[in-house]
């Protein structure tokens, strides 16, 4: 085990070359509906069971399974009403369990990006040769289902390996959502060098840490990501930053969460200087305007500290 | 490591998958555009608890004897019970009482007032079947027998305190064996409230018939928002409101009717310093009992069946 992840060196935050944004915009926001399958019976993981209870956890599936039959639909049409297009954190299976739920991403541009084949089944255990083929199977199943190219990844259910970065930048990614240490895209350095970025996903915002983990009321939501938006677009004055709104709509669909949400989007779709984006667009924008500046930068930063 | 193939639809035989907004619409009696199902859970939590299968949240935490527990629960039972009723028959709405069948032994002057309450209204209040007590919760771990035989003790223990034949059943937490629905079926049930998949009634299969599922959400519980997410019971009451406001706009926006369900626990809720709080969600619906389609549960199951 490493004491590090090795994949990106410190780079302070203030002092770093200025992010521009499409049409001058201070602030990149893209919000990520994650369109998830958990099994009732996940092939059992040594490290990590699925279920808090005794299997069959009929009440852990149906929470989930609600946001398939119920949910979704309910979140696009508030997105849809805001002029939002989402960026899908998907479940591959779902291509194939709930192609109805991936039309109606589809038919409003959403993108799609992986998020493993399915929530109940981990990166622990795997070996790099298995983890691999399951990365280039569930990129290859978006590409067959969707006819879009995964550029993305968040590993499914967060659960990761040593290799699990460099294997997606290798199968062809340009973006990873898996780390939470800046507040910019990044640079990711990673075994095959290639051009590879992290884009800011937000996790403390993400509905499910709010919800489930720190058991936050819908209202205060609706209030963090009002400060969260207001700090990082008065930040972007200076220099580009990214908020991104992840979702779950087994959560945040619920009819005594969704009109938070709802407001708290609103409130950014009331400012100027926001660029509504994809996950995509924005690994695309940086990386073809400020990729190699920041590498640059980060490589004199770090030349000119060894000198003192 | 074995790649799962994923298959169209779910992943396991109970029942269909179905996109909410998919379906036809309901329409509910009267042109109501919302129905409300209020359920009313009458739980005993043993001094001495197994854990079988797994502890019932609200089970016993402490050392033997844990009466700080015990007693908070049983206080439910003899005083908070009285007040939940007195707010709800002040305003003459219909509800169920789902009941832990070893109270009929145990307090049956308790049951006894439960069937009052269904000789005092028009429609009736529905006795539902609450398992057998909060330590005898149904799991994976249970033999067909053993089950069989629980489910049968449970009704005809309720059976001498209910007008009608029992219908509905609700399982402790919710829990389920495989078993669970195709024996609740067998046991002539008609209804099971256990899956919160769904917003709506829907079918699910059993082996030897079809069972409806009345979906009775467990975030929007008292015994949730208060007792584990640790919210304000204002706050509680709040997120009512708000569910039902999103639930009333939603149907007339799509002109399909929708359902909102509240599941109360009166050793939760029947705190002197909480049931203002059920007043005042109360006093919220009837100032809309216009657009509301109160029943009990099976016969908003009856109007949903027949909606035209």
């Amino acid at each position: 085990m490493k004491a590090e992840p090795g994949l990106y060196p410190y780079w302070p935050y203030e002092g770093r070359p200025r992010i521009t944004w499409p049409g001058g915009a201070r602030i990149a926001v893209w919000v990520a509906p994650n369109i998830e399958f958990y099994e009732l019976n996940p092939p059992p993981n040594a490290q990590r069971k699925a279920w808090p209870r005794p299997l069959p956890d009929v009440l852990g599936y149906a929470t989930r399974d609600w946001g398939n039959r119920v949910g979704h639909g309910r979140m696009m049409r508030l997105l849809d009403s805001l002029g939002i297009r989402g960026s899908v954190s998907l479940s591959t299976a779902m291509l194939v369990h709930h192609p109805e739920v991936i039309e109606m991403a589809a038919q409003r541009q959403w993108e799609f990006f992986s998020h493993g084949l399915y929530n109940t089944q981990y990166t622990y255990g795997l070996s790099e040769e298995q983890e691999r083929r399951l990365i280039e199977e569930a990129m290859a199943m978006i590409q067959q289902h969707t006819g879009q190219h995964c550029d993305g990844y968040l590993a499914p259910a967060l659960s990761h390996s040593e290799h699990t970065i460099d294997l997606f930048a290798e199968a062809g990614g340009s973006y990873t959502c898996d780390l939470f240490h800046d507040d910019q895209p990044t640079p990711v350095t990673t075994r095959s060098g290639r051009r590879f970025v992290s884009i800011p996903y937000s996790l403390e915002l993400n509905d499910t840490i709010v919800y489930v983990v720190n058991k936050v009321e819908p209202r205060r939501y609706e209030t963090m990501i009002r400060d969260a938006f207001d700090r990082l677009h008065a930040e972007g004055e200076t220099s580009g930053t990214v908020l991104c709104v992840p979702l779950h709509a087994y959560q945040a669909s619920h009819p005594h969460r969704i009109d938070a949400l709802a407001r708290g989007l609103a409130y950014i779709a009331g400012h100027d200087g926001v660029w509504f984006a994809t996950g995509r667009e924005i690994a695309a924008h940086y990386l073809e305007h400020h990729f190699d500046r920041a590498v640059q930068h980060i490589a004199d930063s770090a030349a000119a500290a060894a000198r003192r | 490591m074995s790649m799962t193939t994923p298959r169209y639809g779910m992943d396991h035989e109970r029942y269909a998958w179905s996109l909410m907004e998919r379906r036809a619409p309901v329409r509910w009696p009267g042109g109501r555009p919302l129905a409300l199902w209020i359920n009313v859970s009458l739980e005993h939590f043993p001094l001495n608890p197994r854990g079988e299968g797994f502890k019932a949240p609200g089970s016993m935490s402490m050392p033997y004897p844990d009466l700080r527990h015990y007693t908070l629960r049983d206080h439910g039972n003899r005083v908070g019970v009285f007040r939940v009723l007195q707010v709800l028959e002040a305003a003459a709405m219909q509800f169920s009482v789902a009941v832990n069948a070893e109270l009929a032994l145990r307090y049956p002057a308790l049951l006894q007032r439960v069937q009052r309450v269904q000789r005092g209204h028009s429609m009736g209040a529905e006795l539902v079947g609450h398992g057998w007590n909060m330590d005898s919760v149904h799991h994976g771990g249970m033999d067909e027998a053993t089950e069989t035989e629980l489910i049968q003790r449970c009704l005809a223990a309720l059976a001498p305190y209910s007008d009608a034949p029992i219908r509905g059943w609700l399982s402790p937490a919710r829990s389920q064996s495989a078993l669970t629905p195709d024996l609740l079926q067998e046991a002539g049930l008609h209804w099971c409230a256990d899956w919160v998949n769904d917003e709506l009634p829907y079918l699910q299969q059993t082996r030897s018939g079809m069972l409806s599922n009345l979906p009775l959400p467990l975030e929007l519980e008292d015994r949730f928002i208060i007792g584990e997410l640790g919210h304000a019971e204002s706050e509680y009451a709040d997120q009512v409101i708000d569910a039902f406001d999103f639930l009333l706009r939603e149907a007339q926006a799509l002109d399909s009717g929708r359902l909102l369900s509240l599941s109360v626990h009166p050793w939760v809720i029947g705190q002197p310093h909480r049931i203002k709080h059920l007043q005042r969600i109360v006093n919220h619906i009837q100032a809309h009992s216009d657009r509301v389609f109160n029943a009990t549960p099976s016969t908003l199951l009856a109007a949903a069946v027949s909606s035209p």
